[in-house]
């Protein structure tokens, strides 16, 4: 079976400023994949290339079996319409450090958004939907309010429904715990054990070195735009090969760590 | 302020003596006097005919004219809103030529004063005798004589609808600049193409910040309306020249076109206010189905 990610030498810069310099990184089908790294090192951006929000400027990233931002037609690759990023997207969900809720919609409707207004749902089946998916995240009771009345923690469990609600084929998370105070980290992360062992194909940003030693498959560890090293979780913590990984592992942990 | 009696020192109650604000009351009563006598120098005015303003407050021109000010108004701010809106949209739209063409009209028509515009359109007829919709070379069409549709209305609608139009698109600029960049991300991510993210997830967030300006807008119409005497828009401007003009009762009529003024924005200030309570806390249904009005003006929010 094709992996659902494939990026071989995957460049991408923001005018002058090079921002990946050739990643090379694979996920396949299932598998929830781990990537650490200092900030600034390209591991968001990189994220976002996969599902398209950012361009790639150098290099091949496969997702879900496309060329993503072009197709290929009578030999050339044609750059995607904005209809055509909106049909791939369908498929990956994607969870924002921010979370970046509907600030006007209530919890069901962020939730029933995306098969309402994409799939063309009925409002009464994705309402449906919608309340399934919040028990799923122990947010049932909260269905009608807005986010400004839920806390950081139930408005990124409400995210991940929301992303869960197109039952995509890959999901994506950009540092889902990064924005909650430190007693809400665990109720998302809660979700996401659930989603992993449920067998989502995942590929997480994160600082949470615990959770990914605990749940990934698999470790990537980015620095400066490129992929220093990768490997299974439990080994590359405990025995990383590279200088940049053991000097960026006793920053996160601390002394003693 | 305490009013309550206070125990004392021996335990018995004693009362608080209410302070006296002589500063306050010394303004107050200077300004009052003011106020006063410059009133009654104009109501004791023995130049000034109460019984004419009586007569004309409700004079049939005068009514007509009211009618001509509001449905002109409300016209011409319907224009604006809705041709501010497409300024806008080009304004931000991601081709260089309809970005820089939208900044043209922007910068024309805030640049130029109003009654100019006005002017300009009531004489149409100068530059273009008639007006012609037709298939070119050929002589299949539809053509009109300009002198016949650019009446003082339709000039007053344009000019002044054009003019909203582009002071609008600004407005409405701000308010979809406003709305976090975050929730169109989100948008994208879910798989909606850039205009369903427009229409369901940006512009009825940027309607909370657009909307209240639309209140001020539309009573700054009732007035900027006024201008239109000089197109002879028969309004209430005009009619109440036309009558002063042959009567040479100006103040009267002057006194009578006010109260008139007044009412209308009195009334357009009390909806403006439910507008902006409708939208200032709970927010947006308004780009969902139904309509506007009825919408958003009967429900005030708990």
């Amino acid at each position: 079976m094709s992996p659902v990610v494939r990026a071989t030498g995957v460049r991408m810069s923001y005018g002058d400023v090079q921002v990946l310099n050739g990643v090379d990184f694979e996920v396949a089908a299932g598998e929830v994949s781990c990537v650490i790294g200092p900030s600034g090192s390209g591991k968001s951006t990189f994220l976002r290339c996969v599902n398209g929000l950012e361009p790639v400027l150098g290099g091949s990233l496969r997702v879900l079996g496309e060329e993503v931002g072009h197709s290929l037609r009578d030999g050339r690759y044609h750059p995607w319409s904005p209809k055509e990023y909106a049909a791939f997207r369908k498929n990956i969900g994607m969870v924002f450090q921010r979370f970046n809720l509907f600030a006007h919609h209530s919890a069901m409707d962020n939730v029933a958004c995306g098969p309402v207004h994409v799939l063309g749902t009925s409002k009464d089946k994705a309402n449906a939907l919608a309340m399934e998916l919040l028990d799923r995240v122990g947010l049932a009771d909260h269905a009608h309010k807005r986010p400004h009345q839920l806390s950081g923690g139930q408005q990124q469990r409400v995210a991940i429904a929301r992303a869960l609600a197109m039952n995509p084929a890959l999901m994506l998370f950009d540092e889902p715990t990064s924005a909650l105070d430190p007693e809400l980290v665990d109720e998302v992360l809660e979700v996401m054990r659930g989603l992993a062992a449920d067998g989502m194909t995942m590929v997480v940003v994160t600082h949470e070195i615990a959770f990914a030693r605990e749940v990934g498959d698999r470790l990537t560890f980015f620095a400066d735009g490129v992929v220093v090293e990768r490997g299974h979780p439990a080994e590359l913590l405990a025995n990383p090969a590279h200088e940049r990984t053991k000097a960026f592992l006793s920053s996160v942990r601390g002394p003693g760590g | 302020m305490r009013t309550e009696p206070i125990a004392g020192p021996s335990g018995t109650m004693i009362p608080v003596a209410r302070t006296r604000h002589w500063g306050r009351t010394l303004s107050a009563v200077a300004a009052l006097a003011i106020f006063g006598w410059l009133l009654f120098l104009l109501v004791v005015n023995p130049r000034l005919d109460w019984g004419a303003v009586a007569t004309y407050l409700f004079n049939e021109r005068i009514l007509a004219g009211v009618w001509v000010t509001i449905e002109l108004s409300v016209l011409a701010t319907i224009l604006g809103l809705v041709l501010g809106v497409l300024i806008a949209v080009m304004r931000l739209a991601h081709n260089p030529v309809l970005t820089r063409l939208a900044t043209l009209y922007i910068w024309f028509f805030r640049g130029t004063p109003v009654l100019v515009q006005l002017i300009f359109w009531y004489n149409l007829a100068f530059l273009f005798p008639a007006l012609v919709i037709k298939i070119p070379f050929t002589s299949i069409g539809l053509m009109w004589d300009t002198n016949q549709v650019m009446t003082g209305f339709t000039a007053a609608m344009l000019g002044l609808g054009l003019n909203l139009a582009a002071y609008f698109a600004e407005t409405v600029r701000a308010g979809i600049q406003a709305v976090d960049q975050g929730q169109t991300e989100a948008a994208y991510a879910l798989g909606m193409t850039p205009a369903r993210r427009m229409r369901v997830i940006v512009l009825p967030q940027a309607l909370r910040i657009i909307i209240p300006p639309t209140g001020n807008e539309f009573i700054s119409m009732l007035k900027t309306t006024s201008l239109v005497y000089v197109v002879a828009g028969h309004d209430l401007m005009t009619n109440a020249s036309q009558i002063y003009k042959s009567n040479n009762m100006i103040m009267e009529l002057l006194i009578v076109a006010s109260f008139w003024y007044l009412l209308l924005t009195t009334v357009a200030t009390f909806l403006q206010g439910r507008l902006e309570r409708r939208f200032g806390s709970d927010a947006v249904r308004l780009v969902r189905r139904g309509g506007v009005a009825a919408k958003v003006l009967p429900k005030v929010p708990a």
